[in-house]
């Protein structure tokens, strides 16, 4: 079923300073491809500045950065499915507008497959996104997101503002829909709501790696959920 | 509906745990065919690389058993089943034991206890 065994992204040596302030220092990481990645850390550790350089979105730092064995550029963009922490619809639009914009946008996009998908939700098509609530549209987007066959997906805080059934509704979606042949890197600040679909987390402190381990290996090393070890490693 | 994991245990662990439970009280069937690896990871909400890890370490034990194309199959092997029931009602009663010393019971005590709550279910039981 594979094709290749070419990780879903590589990072070496990256380093990302804001003029004197170093976001990321000297970051290494391997994912693998088919598994689930949390990538947790404190605000202001450099989650999403460690996404951003995965997406393409910041360019100017050192270091290399592969997505499937190809440095991050015009190429790999088409390669990720991105879910940003915040909404980038224009106030016009309805559900299948985004969704037709889409499907413009990306030819891996399925758009059967997230009409079908809202529908489910209980979402109208017809609806303007500007009047859905904010969880609404957080769920609507991840339909987007996961509606796209991706090699990798990035779900930048994902659960923030959904309810818990809602949660649920979402880490079913990304169970159902990621494939062996991709990856997901989910940035969260739920540990516990996550922490049973994950394979691998990332702890990020202050812009370095603090711990990238599979997670029943941590469980079995330490006899503690993700989200103790967590409250321990980053106590105030 | 997912099964409640405890987070700080390994959840493949708790996977295998739970599958064990379904051999052994006949939930599952011996030579009945198992769900899919996604199915199953879907069932338990877990990722499926877990699931699949459950299932190989049950397969490694021999309580499942995967034909090429068709599946995986729960044994057929009743002497295995028997075994894993009797394992799994061991470390029940070692709980249970530990449990009841750490409330400071002595074994009699625990004896005790044991049999008048038993009796008491019986003739409750009777009563209906």
């Amino acid at each position: 079923m594979k094709e290749n065994n070419v990780p879903s992204a590589v990072i070496k040596n990256l380093t990302k300073s804001y003029g004197g302030f170093t976001a990321l220092r000297d970051v290494n990481l391997v994912l693998p491809k088919g598994k689930i990645i949390g990538l947790l850390g404190p605000n202001g550790s450099g989650k999403t500045t460690l996404i951003k350089i995965l997406t393409g979105l910041i360019t100017n730092y050192q270091g290399e950065v592969l997505v499937e064995g190809r440095p991050v550029g015009a190429d790999t963009k088409a390669l990720i499915s991105y879910l940003p922490d915040r909404n980038y619809f224009a106030d016009w639009m309805r559900a299948r507008d985004a969704i037709f914009l889409f499907s413009d946008m990306y030819a891996d996009f399925n758009g059967a497959k997230a009409f079908q998908m809202i529908d489910r939700l209980g979402l109208n098509a017809n609806q303007k996104i500007k009047s859905m609530s904010k969880g609404m549209i957080d769920k609507f987007q991840l339909c987007l997101v996961m509606s796209r066959e991706a090699h990798l997906y990035v779900l930048d805080e994902p659960l923030g503002g959904v309810d818990p059934a809602a949660r649920d509704f979402i880490l079913d979606t990304v169970l159902k829909n990621y494939s062996e042949d991709s990856s997901v890197i989910i940035s969260t600040h739920l540990i516990s709501d996550v922490e049973r679909i994950f394979d691998t987390v990332i702890f990020l402190k202050q812009g370095e790696i603090m711990l990238c381990d599979e997670i029943d290996t941590l469980r079995e090393k330490t006899q503690k959920s993700v989200d103790q070890l967590f409250r321990e490693v980053f106590k105030c | 509906m997912a099964e409640v994991f405890h987070p700080n245990i390994p959840i493949y662990l708790q996977l295998i745990e739970s599958v064990k439970r379904k051999i052994v009280s006949g939930e599952l069937s011996p030579g009945q065919r198992l769900p899919s690896v996604r199915d199953l990871a879907q069932t338990y909400e877990v990722n499926p690389n877990t699931a699949q890890r459950a299932l190989a370490e049950l397969e490694r034990e021999g309580l499942v058993y995967s034909e090429r194309t068709a599946g995986r199959f729960i044994t057929n092997d009743g002497g295995l089943i028997e075994m894993t029931r009797t394992e799994l009602a061991k470390e029940q009663i070692e709980n249970f034991i530990t449990e009841m010393q750490r409330l400071g019971f002595t074994n009699e005590q625990l004896l005790q206890e044991l049999e008048q709550k038993l009796k008491k279910e019986e003739r409750q039981d009777e009563r209906k």
